[in-house]
């Protein structure tokens, strides 16, 4: 089966899951509410989003220079920074650390770019017990599934399906389908394992290369304990993440938490400078920050992609995203799906393995325009598109003309050349106007939902001459 | 993994990208008074489920005296600082009062389950979120402020900002980080079962800020 085949599959699955797209229409329309709620002064939001946009954008102007910087202050602060180009090393680096301090379990802060690098299989393959304590994570670790969602892991799941699954994983608690009591239940099997785990794994929202310091944004207080109450804290995030300035903080904190969940600001918003310090009763011994590229310095070689960096995993882009409130996340079969997966996934992976993502938009732009840092998504998809089926010289898109089909090539150019020669084009409007009785009634796969176009009998040139309007 | 950091610095320098300088960052003032900013406070930290009260800067521990009983709270933990030696002094029969005196790994079972209440201090606030800002240390502990059930904090009046951005700046926090800083907006909470709030996930399922005049 080919990516396309695989993909097609995977959206049928969804679009007749008639629970899964309930789930999906009712979290999104809440949390598009929630949003707008947050940004009712539009000159406001658009000053933030440029103020959003211009941080972002010099982070990535002078990336290396800042990481230099945040490497220099985190070992001067005492956290040794790792470097990762693939998931393997970041895993294996990551391993290494565990098996160094003898930690036989971890647990585990919500991390994207821990999914990325399979770290969880990776680990307890090694024997090592990896606990997700975000509750979405832990519901989703149950049920042995991937996020569906970057911030919401567990969103196309509701409270009977989670229910169940606190059922068949600790038959010692009360059955309960009640919200408020299935999360008093996460908070006692959690409890035990942030006493008792050797170690505590996160990712970073923003690290900031002025003061060495590692932001993590959370509501759950699980990002807390799992940095705090372990005796060894490894945080794993993306080179791209980098920030220059502390003063760079709080614009981005305010938009991602409003463009996120719609929150003015999260519960707890954790600035980790140093591992526990003498004299300091808890906190971590040590603290190590894991570095990963996985393809990101490549999507910088181009001009235009490279605003896919900018990126601050706020979800919006999904949230808004009528391709993806529909098929929901799992259908992207990608770790980051919905319209930033769509851009970033095809030039992380390859177009040739995932490319096919790029063709589950409509264009509508509504990412776009709720984008927190301003990066054009459905310009970049189109531009992905293209990169797909052109066999561009000097492209640096991984895979780029992967998906080019000879077949749709000489249809194009056949059009192309129509369309740039009116004497064939006159022929070519005149045979089909005339000759429409013909015309092909199945045109696979456009008539598998759709009635055949059936041209008129006169083109609109013809009439508009029959009208008296001398010039074409 | 050395050979890993070349490389991707080399990636990195290689494609330099035009830097594209940030604009002007002037943090927004609202301009709130010191009213103004303990209003504020107190609206955004209610509309999270936090409780607010506003307390004669003499009076907090006769507040904790009678609120602590009256709430069922026995077991309390105090730091070691100013506020957890004002604490000591706290004489409710029925309650008890424990400083956090030894590292996390001589007491840890204890702090998880047995501990019903931590009061500390707030290093100050920010008005436009609702937020206490907590920077631990050696006589107020991190984990304080998040594994009891019940945190209770003391906020001065007068230490409550505008906004984060106005903080930092006037606080000039680049220039010195400590090991941890917090903002906490509201007892802990998670969305994460069909995007509805419930309270109490991992902290703490109350937050109790006393503000001080």
């Amino acid at each position: 089966m080919n990516q396309h085949q695989a993909f097609e599959q995977r959206i049928h699955k969804a679009l007749h899951n008639a629970q899964l797209r309930r789930n999906f229409r009712t979290a999104m329309d809440g949390i598009r509410r929630r949003r707008a709620e947050q940004f009712q002064d539009e000159a406001q939001l658009q000053a933030l989003r440029g103020q959003a946009r211009a941080i972002r954008n010099n982070s990535l102007g002078r990336q290396a220079e800042l990481l230099e910087q945040l490497e220099e202050r985190l070992t001067g602060n005492g956290i040794p920074v790792h470097w990762a180009e693939t998931p393997e090393q970041a895993n294996a680096i990551i391993h290494g650390i565990l098996d160094a301090e003898n930690a036989r379990s971890v647990v585990k802060g919500k991390s994207m770019v821990s999914e990325e690098t399979g770290l969880n299989h990776y680990l307890e393959q090694r024997g090592i017990e990896v606990i997700e304590s975000d509750l979405g994570e832990y519901i989703i670790q149950m049920a042995q599934e991937p996020p569906s969602h970057i911030v919401a892991p567990a969103i196309h799941k509701n409270r009977v399906e989670v229910a169940q699954l606190f059922r068949e994983y600790h038959p010692e608690q009360p059955y309960t389908e009640d919200i408020d009591e299935l999360t008093g239940t996460a908070r006692r099997v959690l409890r035990e394992k942030f006493a008792s785990a050797d170690a505590g794994l996160s990712g970073v929202n923003f690290a900031v290369a002025e003061t060495g310091t590692l932001c993590l944004v959370e509501n759950e207080g699980n990002g807390r304990l799992s940095t705090t109450a372990p005796r060894l804290h490894i945080a794993i995030t993306g080179i791209e993440k980098v920030v220059e300035k502390l003063s760079d903080v709080p614009p981005l904190l305010e938009i991602l938490t409003k463009s996120a969940t719609g929150q003015p600001i999260t519960t707890y918003f954790n600035m980790i400078s140093r591992p526990r310090q003498a004299g300091e009763k808890d906190g971590p011994e040590q603290v190590h920050l894991v570095l990963l590229d996985n393809g990101r310095s490549r999507i910088r070689l181009d001009d235009e992609l490279l605003d896919t960096l900018r990126c601050i995993r706020c979800g919006a882009c999904m949230n808004h995203c009528p391709v993806y409130v529909h098929v929901g996340g799992h259908a992207y079969g990608t770790t980051y799906p919905g319209p930033i997966g769509t851009v970033l996934e095809p030039q992380r992976l390859g177009i040739d393995q995932v490319g096919s993502l790029t063709s589950a938009c409509s264009l509508c732009g509504a990412c776009g325009e709720v984008c927190p840092v301003r990066i054009p998504l459905p310009k970049l998809i189109n531009r992905l598109r293209a990169e797909a089926v052109k066999a561009q010289r000097g492209s640096d898109v991984k895979g780029h003309g992967s998906l080019r089909k000879p077949s749709e090539a000489m249809l194009w150019k056949s059009w192309s050349l129509l369309y740039r020669n009116p004497l064939l084009y006159r022929l070519f409007t005149r045979l089909a106007t005339r000759l429409r009785l013909l015309a092909p009634s199945r045109l696979r796969p456009w008539t598998d939902y759709r009635s055949a176009p059936r041209p008129a009998s006169r083109s609109l040139s013809e009439l508009a001459r029959q009208e008296g309007y001398g010039h074409e | 993994m050395s050979e890993a950091r070349e490389n991707i610095l080399r990636r990195l320098h290689e494609n330099k990208v035009t830097a594209r300088p940030a604009g002007p960052q002037s943090p927004g003032n609202p301009g709130w008074d010191a009213q103004q900013r303990i209003a504020r406070f107190t609206e955004r930290q209610q509309a999270v489920h936090g409780e607010v009260h506003r307390l004669k800067k003499s009076t907090w521990l006769d507040w904790l005296g009678a609120e602590l009983p009256r709430r069922g709270l026995q077991r309390v933990l105090a730091g070691t600082g100013e506020v957890g030696r004002q604490l000591a002094r706290l004489a409710v029969p029925g309650v008890s009062v424990a400083p956090y005196e030894h590292p996390i790994e001589q007491w840890k079972p204890a702090l998880f389950a047995d501990i019903e209440v931590a009061v500390t201090g707030a290093r100050c606030g920010i008005a436009e979120t609702g937020t206490l800002v907590l920077w631990p240390d050696a006589q107020e502990p991190r984990l304080m402020s998040l594994v009891p059930p019940v945190h209770i904090a003391l906020l001065e009046a007068a230490t409550i900002h505008q906004n984060f951005a106005e903080l930092i700046e006037m606080e000039q926090w680049a220039n010195g980080m400590p090991t941890n800083a917090l903002l906490i907006s509201g007892p802990s909470k998670t969305a994460d079962i069909e995007q509805t709030l419930a309270y109490g996930i991992h902290g703490p399922r109350q937050l109790i800020t006393l503000i001080l005049e």
